[in-house]
């Protein structure tokens, strides 16, 4: 089944269960699109409107588990939008409707009786810019903690540290676990915004453009930190930079003007795109 | 310099003839600026001179006894302070405990949980609340509210939390309606939109992102609100309850035509009391004699401290707290 191809308008995926124990390949291996992946996220026929504007075009598209999925595309084509309502963080604001499907293990969670707090803490998020609570580091793990499960202090203390372990800051802040998060700098307060993302045991990690706001070398480390978070998590990330999904995603999917133009395998959709549009905006001819 | 102007030529010379101009015009707005700000420290200066000035006469007679006594007789000149000051920090005290938890509710509805087509709305009547003038609220105190607690909630008050041993006595003694209680409560109601619109614009200053990366892990508005949008915007919110602390210690109209005027401190919050602000308004056109009028410039003296040390406070309030955030 190829991917490449998909008809924006066209239900796809029939068979989009598959049985788990298939374990999706290591970054080295890039798996062919949808072979034998169990789909995390399946989004079908996703329309979304801003206040009667339509900003997303009949999308349909899987996110693959322990894979990582880029959204591409140039401003304003609905990437950030679609990352918002894996999570339904669009239901803050009023005159933002989705409608369609976007199916979460098999529930949709665009369903009115979703329970939202619990499908965030499912759902993890990571934004533009670092966005530490005014609070202290460990404070900054704890809090989303807090909110699901009661912790003995050594409990706590131990995810804490699991946490930024992962996220690969401990080394940094171990000594200084009771300042505050505002006063590390920026690549680390990034990293502690997805440990803090992290410590809450999602399943999904979305990054909306994590490393725009960063350095370099705080951006290596990041990608490096999803790299391996790939093993655990079902990421999605959006991102303006190219070469950083060409590294980083095994799953491209290219949009423009609210429309998913493209979608397959990273390694496809960057040396032989199918769609012109593609092909266009990787080259650098626009966007 | 000379030299180098001989040398230029016409265009050269009516170019540095402009930029001189420009110098200079650019010289005397930096100096008007300055005047202006120093203006402000002038009036402030030449206030605090002139209240000293017309308080002397008062603190030679009375010395520091003045602010300790609460014994106020025009006929035998004996005046103090004590009541006026004791009446100004209860009401204004009144109207923070009133004021605060209600302007922070509507601050929080409107940023977090209002329906959009309410938010206008409401944003309106609170600013015409604030615009409303005192006297308005002095009349309405007197003709409507005051009678309303002597009738229902000044009884009620005596009967219940007036029977409790202890704290009973601050709810004890007749319904007269008008009283320090009464006069905490209008004041609390003056304060609320100040209260309000200054929470309410500092917790638009959260960004987004905070807050929705909190929404993000799961929080409920209750969590987001009271974990990162309050610690977020203390420096704002404490700058906020301030302002409307100034206003409740200095308002005067208002509190003039419903706390009684009477020159005494009681247990009750209920009786008729006095404020610093009231007793001048009360009793300037009637202050014969030096002493009288200086002690009436004496207790305005009182109050300027009082709200300088209360902005003061403030201030090392929030220093505190930033040392304390590390930020």
């Amino acid at each position: 089944m190829t991917m490449t191809h998909m008809d924006a308008n066209s239900p796809t995926h029939g068979s989009h269960q598959m049985p788990p124990g298939m374990l999706a390949g290591t970054a080295a291996e890039r798996p062919i699109a949808g072979a034998g992946l169990p789909e995390k996220i399946s989004v079908r026929n996703l329309d979304f409107f801003y206040d009667g504007y339509r900003a997303l075009k009949s999308i349909s598209l899987p996110l693959y588990d322990r894979q990582v999925t880029a959204f591409i595309g140039p401003s304003g084509c609905g990437k950030s939008t679609l990352l918002r309502i894996l999570n339904r963080m669009y239901d803050l604001y009023p005159k933002q409707v989705a409608t369609g499907e976007v199916l979460l293990d098999g529930h949709n969670i665009l369903s009115p009786k979703q329970d939202l707090n619990l499908l965030r803490a499912r759902v993890g998020m990571v934004f533009q810019k670092p966005t530490p609570f005014p609070m202290s580091i460990y404070d900054n793990i704890a809090f989303g903690v807090k909110l699901y499960e009661k912790l003995s202090r050594a409990d706590m203390d131990e995810r804490v540290e699991f946490s930024l372990r992962r996220a690969a800051l401990w080394d940094e802040v171990k000594d200084k676990l009771r300042q505050n998060g505002m006063s590390l700098s920026g690549g680390q307060q990034q990293r502690l915004c997805i440990a803090r993302a992290i410590a809450v045991k999602p399943s999904v990690l979305l990054l909306d453009e994590p490393t725009s706001a960063l350095d370099p070398i705080s951006t290596a480390k990041c990608e490096e930190l999803i790299d391996e978070l790939r093993s655990d998590y079902c990421i999605a990330i959006v991102t303006h930079n190219m070469q950083q999904a060409a590294r980083i995603s095994n799953f491209t999917a290219f949009m423009y003007l609210g429309e998913l133009i493209e979608f397959g395998n990273t390694e496809e959709i960057f040396t032989n795109p199918t769609k012109e549009k593609t092909s266009e905006y990787i080259t650098g001819r626009f966007g | 310099m000379t030299e180098i102007a001989l040398t230029l030529t016409d265009a050269h010379a009516s170019t540095a003839r402009r930029a001189r101009r420009q110098r200079l015009q650019d010289a005397a707005f930096r100096n008007a600026t300055l005047a202006f700000a120093l203006l402000v420290l002038l009036i402030l200066g030449g206030v605090t001179v002139s209240l000293i000035d017309g308080a002397l006469p008062a603190l030679r007679t009375f010395g520091f006894g003045f602010v300790a006594t609460e014994v106020w007789n025009p006929v035998s000149e004996q005046f103090g302070a004590l009541a006026p000051i004791y009446g100004t920090l209860v009401t204004s005290l009144i109207a923070m405990a009133v004021g605060i938890p209600v302007s922070f509710g509507i601050a929080l509805f409107i940023t977090e949980m209002c329906p959009a087509w309410l938010k206008r709305p409401l944003g309106v009547a609170i600013e015409l609340l604030a615009g409303i003038p005192s006297i308005i609220y002095g009349i309405w105190g007197l003709f409507v509210f005051a009678p309303f607690m002597q009738s229902t909630i000044q009884p009620f008050l005596i009967n219940t939390l007036g029977q409790i041993p202890g704290i009973g006595n601050l709810f004890m003694g007749p319904p007269y309606g008008i009283g320090i209680l009464t006069a905490g409560l209008i004041l609390g109601i003056m304060v609320l939109p100040f209260i309000t619109s200054i929470t309410r614009d500092v917790f638009e200053t959260v960004p987004p992102m905070v807050r929705e990366s909190a929404y993000g892990l799961g929080a409920t508005t209750w969590e987001v609100v009271w974990n990162v949008v309050l610690p977020y915007t203390r420096t704002g919110v404490v700058g906020g309850v301030m302002l409307g602390l100034g206003r409740a210690l200095g308002e005067t109209m208002a509190v003039t035509f419903v706390i009684g005027n009477a020159h005494r401190i009681s247990s009750s919050i209920m009786a008729p009391g006095t404020t610093i602000s009231a007793s001048i308004a009360n009793e300037f056109t009637e202050a014969v004699g030096d002493v009288y009028t200086a002690s009436l410039v004496a207790l305005g003296l009182i109050l300027f401290l009082i709200t300088f040390t209360v902005l003061s406070i403030a201030k090392l309030m929030l220093l505190r707290l930033q040392r304390k955030a590390g930020v």
